[in-house]
């Protein structure tokens, strides 16, 4: 037997009775926006669609379409909508005062003017324009940067490019030393 | 990445994930990668359902093992014992000799033909250590690693390399350097190497056999590794080792073939091209160091630039970035203003980071999207250098352990360190998460990918762009009318990038069009880093990366046509959307594909180019038969044949005369830690140049230290990702893994009186920590000189905060490094194990 023939017999021409309810039903993501994404766990590079309604995520999945993934995603890449919506998210600044026991909620402007006043104290009091044998140097122990490798390119160039090349900060690394 | 880079060229993967289904034998050392990389590992099924066998290599039997067709356990700490063994079976095997591909491979495309310097003695002459060992420093000098043209002029650059050193194409002068690793691989014959690494004798010839039946003309075998090679005191030699055996089957530049790095981060192949690391600029430009006399420019580019291959343009690649990062400020005249680039003195690795933390030289730290409280090796120093900071500024979606430091940690919770004694000023500054901003992250394969924005992050919760972009407008207007270095070093970096409406976003197109590079006389983006100058008129921050945005508005990241071959359409790959490095070697010398089989790149005659499914990594209209005349510079110093583009003689290493700090050819040295001494070389049983940091909060273990009997591994699960502050917080996940636990194996459990789902501790003299014990077959004791010795293997991504908690492995971590990527070695180490728990029932201080 032919596949269209298997079809028509099998699978029924004749309709079956359907409630209004199964009719209007639909996968969740129907009508939603999508936008294309790429997981943030591993480095395998696994496409994910972003499904949104209203401004809000409702659902993450594997695209379809990528040569890497193939519409498939790990209990991790599963879980990215987790990842964003989890009830432990934090949303807001928190400030924590030298020898204080508690946490204080200060507004964004506040938390970087201060850390802005802070970088250029420790700069100031750690900045080494040259060596011991006065070659110039131009930069500053004082002060360290960790993070890069779950960041995106553009970020780490300008990590590199503020820290190091505006600064003098030397000490920057990522995970890729561990 | 210096394995690959110094064998290679390039610190990447060579191949991509889908190519590993071309593979005819596929072998996974050094990673599970059924667990850890889920999805790539389907390209290994694919393989095998083509009829390719998979061989695992692995001291745990993992979801990769069960997968496999082949699992082979060793000793932690022993790959490159075994990769050795391979090497020197694989050199006396029939097969090898009798295949005349082999050695038209090795003799065209490796410099298994060159002459070294009779000055250079192998580890063989010195019972472990290579010529030019200085034991004061703990540190070679290569001068004797030359090849023999090169002893007359010792005065140019570390990477030059005349192409004109002497050869001998029949392999056969007792100096050239295919007998040299023909003689120092002997010694790793099948039975020493199962007394070593604990691996039968047999298995180690089938693995070697089954690599040899799968590699020529008409097959090839690929390697994947990840972390487990990575982090051992000999991490980029066991890798170089892996490089070196690659080159002798034939399998580098070639579908199915190559060398597959995995990665455990999205884009740490990104922020390594795009540094945030301290001894690199953008593109593995070396960071100007005061201790490799780069004080001037001039000097940065005659130690720097070697006279011949890729490198060649190095002077193009550095303008270009200093044009980028000081705009009008960088002139011809003050040399592109290069004093104003700080310059390195020593090692500010993240392991050099922590004692400089903890003995008040570093006072003020930004953590972003980084958890080293808990991710930090010798963990327990981490955090007191963490609470002996002036500041520490963290910026992450969920409040990590390094955040929560100072009011909850295991020593908080024992009561020896209280919040009044902390004197840390502490933000947390909330993060927005991909899918709330846009930018491309760098996959496993050098792969470029552009994530779109599909919501606003919530609250306060900004990018790293945002952060960076309003701190750097801040500190330059504090510093604006500062006319001293310091001053003139922020006020003259470039920082004007469009900014969207919503906060002020700097537009992260423009970041994109910087990195590619532009002309700065009318800002038009390059189409390929061919297109840099050194004099100023072009702007470049990534040279690697040029080509992302060839023209305006054109992010090729964005790009989303995939197909089942290259997937050229599919984002962009670096260099110049090349997928298959080195893959001028997937064609014979003449331009002719090895086989129809194995086609990817070859020469038309006709058209007079390389072409192919691939974009070829090579100039595309150098003939086959090209010989470069006299003097000639660049890769113009290049013959036709010779596919390593990046180095000086285009040549693969199997002898590196420099680049590698622990010598030019693989050795195997014990852990630095180890029950045993070592049998290939008792007098050298260690690496005699991996950095130590002798401090008393960071003891080592002896050799067969009583005390620490047992050898312990660390590894990650699917269902969490590193140090846990992006899973351990997610509740499915937490779910799915809701805490720690140690593996041991029912013999060591039955020894010890401890049964399956009991409390144990686990000690080394930096600190502990508990949990409880899984006892399992998966891992097995193993006879080693003769004795036994078991293993305990342990997840590190548990720690305090988050829905998932659980003992923090690094507690038992030391700070120690590989000499060339200064990486730890959390791989193999030892340890004690105890029934019992910390503290007193009730408490959990982990």
């Amino acid at each position: 037997m032919g596949i269209k023939e298997r079809l028509r017999t099998h699978v029924g021409r004749v309709p079956n009775p359907v409630s209004e309810a199964t009719r209007q039903a639909h996968a969740r993501i129907r009508g939603a926006e999508v936008t294309v994404s790429v997981c943030p766990y591993c480095a395998v590079g696994c496409s994910q669609l972003i499904y949104t309604k209203d401004g809000r995520i409702i659902d993450i999945e594997g695209n379809y379409e990528s040569p890497i993934n193939g519409g498939t995603l790990c209990p991790k890449g599963a879980a990215t909508y987790g990842l964003l919506t989890s009830p432990l998210r934090e949303t807001k600044v928190k400030y924590r005062a030298p020898y204080s026991d508690h946490w204080e909620e200060r507004s964004l402007d506040w938390a970087m003017e201060r850390i802005a006043q802070l970088v250029k104290q420790t700069r100031d009091v750690t900045y080494e324009e040259t060596d011991e044998h006065g070659v110039p140097v131009n930069r500053t122990l004082g002060i360290g940067h960790l993070g890069g490798a779950t960041l995106d390119n553009e970020e780490n160039y300008l990590i590199k490019k503020l820290w190091t090349a505006g600064l003098g900060i030397v000490a920057v690394e990522n995970q890729a030393r561990i | 990445m210096p394995g690959l880079g110094a064998r290679l060229g390039r610190g990447g993967a060579t191949t991509t994930q889908q190519s590993l289904a071309d593979s005819d034998c596929i072998v996974i050392m050094g990673s599970n990668m059924a667990e850890n990389h889920p999805v790539g590992f389907r390209f290994v099924l694919k393989a095998k359902t083509k009829g390719a066998t998979i061989i695992h290599v692995d001291p745990r039997f993992s979801r990769t093992s069960a997968l496999a067709d082949l699992h082979v356990p060793l000793r932690p700490g022993t790959d490159l014992a075994v990769l050795g063994g391979i090497v020197n079976y694989v050199l006396n095997s029939e097969r090898w000799n009798s295949d005349p591909f082999f050695k038209e491979y090795l003799t065209h495309y490796t410099n298994a033909p060159l002459i070294v310097s009779e000055q250079f003695k192998d580890t063989e002459d010195l019972e472990g250590l290579f010529s030019g060992y200085d034991p004061e420093q703990r540190r070679y000098r290569t001068e004797t690693w030359q090849f023999a043209a090169e002893e007359a002029e010792q005065d140019h650059g570390p990477n030059a390399e005349p192409s004109s050193a002497p050869v001998d194409m029949t392999l056969q002068h007792p100096n050239c350097v295919f007998q040299i690793v023909k003689r120092h691989f002997a010694r790793y014959t099948p039975e020493l190497v199962e007394q070593i690494s604990g691996v039968p004798r047999d298995l180690l010839i089938t693995v070697a056999e089954t690599l040899l039946q799968n590699s020529g003309r008409d097959r090839t075998s690929a390697f994947c590794y990840a972390v487990a090679w990575t982090q051992h005191t000999i991490g980029t030699q066991i890798i170089s080792c892996c490089a070196l055996l690659q080159l002798l089957l034939g399998n580098i530049g070639r579908p199915g073939g190559g060398i597959l790095a995995l990665r455990g981060h999205a884009t740490i192949q990104g922020s390594t091209d795009i540094p945030t690391l301290y001894n690199l600029l953008p593109g593995y430009l070396p960071m100007p160091s005061t201790q490799a006399g780069h004080r001037s420019l001039r000097e940065y580019l005659a130690t720097e630039q070697p006279p011949t291959g890729m490198w060649f343009n190095l002077p193009r690649f550095m303008v270009s970035l200093l044009t980028a990062w000081y705009g009008d400020a960088a002139t011809p005249e003050n040399d592109f203003a290069y004093d104003l680039l700080p310059k390195i003195s020593g090692d500010y690795s993240f392991e050099a980071m922590i004692p400089m933390m903890a003995d008040g030289v570093m006072k003020g730290l930004f953590c972003l999207g980084q958890n080293p409280a808990v991710g930090g090796q010798n963990a327990v120093l981490v955090r007191k250098a963490l609470a002996n900071l002036d500041w520490l500024v963290v910026r992450d979606a969920y409040e990590i352990e390094t955040a929560a430091f100072w009011y909850d940690s295991p020593e908080v919770r024992r009561g020896e360190l209280r919040p009044e004694q902390i004197k840390t000023e502490v933000f947390f500054l909330p993060a927005a998460l991909p899918g709330e901003k846009e930018g491309s992250f760098t996959n496993t394969q050098r792969l470029v990918q552009w994530h779109d924005k599909a919501v606003d992050p919530p609250g306060d919760c900004r990018s790293e762009p945002w952060f960076l972009y309003h701190l750097g407008k801040r500190l330059k207007e504090l510093y604006q009318d500062d006319d001293t270095p310091k001053g003139r070093q922020i006020t003259a970096l470039t920082w004007d990038y469009p900014t969207k409406v919503l906060w002020d976003e700097p537009d992260l197109q423009a970041v994109l069009k910087e990195i590619n590079g532009f002309t700065v006389a009318d800002g038009k983006p390059v189409s390929s880093f061919r297109e840099l100058k050194d004099d100023g008129s072009t702007a470049c921050g990534c040279w690697i990366y040029s080509g992302i945005m060839p023209e305006e508005g054109y992010n090729r990241a964005r790009n989303r046509r995939g197909d089942d071959k290259a997937s050229l359409e599919w984002g962009f790959s670096w260099p110049n959307n090349v997928r298959i490095l080195y893959n001028r070697a997937s064609a014979d010398p003449q331009g002719r594909p090895w086989s129809e089989r194995k086609r990817w790149v070859w020469w038309d005659p006709e058209q007079g180019r390389w072409t192919g499914y691939d974009v070829p990594d090579f100039p595309v209209d150098k003939p086959p038969d090209y010989r470069p005349p006299e003097g000639a510079r660049g890769l113009d110093a290049h013959a036709g044949d010779k596919p390593f583009v990046m180095l000086p003689d285009g040549r693969g290493r199997l002898f590196v005369p420099s680049g590698l700090l622990d010598g030019p050819l693989p050795t195997h040295y014990e852990p630095w830690e180890s029950p045993v001494g070592n049998l290939l070389y008792p007098k050298t049983p260690r690496s005699p140049v991996a950095p130590l940091f002798e401090r008393p909060d960071n003891p080592y273990h002896e050799i067969g230290d009583p005390r620490f009997p047992y050898v312990i591994t660390t590894y990650r699960l699917t269902e969490h990702h590193t140090a846990g502050g992006m899973s351990r917080t997610v509740p499915w996940l937490a779910e799915l893994q809701p805490e720690g636990f140690v593996e041991i194996s029912p013999e060591l459990a039955a020894e010890l009186g401890i049964a399956n789902g009991d409390w144990v501790v686990v000690s080394t003299l930096r600190g502990e920590a508990e949990a409880r014990a899984l006892v399992t077959d998966r891992i097995q004791p193993l006879v080693i000189h003769g004795r036994t010795v078991h293993q305990i293997g342990m997840p590190w991504h548990f720690g305090y905060k988050g829905y998932a908690q659980g003992g923090i492995a690094n507690n038992l971590s030391a700070l120690i490094e590989d000499p060339n990527s200064r990486i730890h070695e959390a791989k193999a180490f030892t340890c004690n194990l105890r029934k019992g728990r910390i503290g007193r029932e009730g408490e959990h201080p982990l």
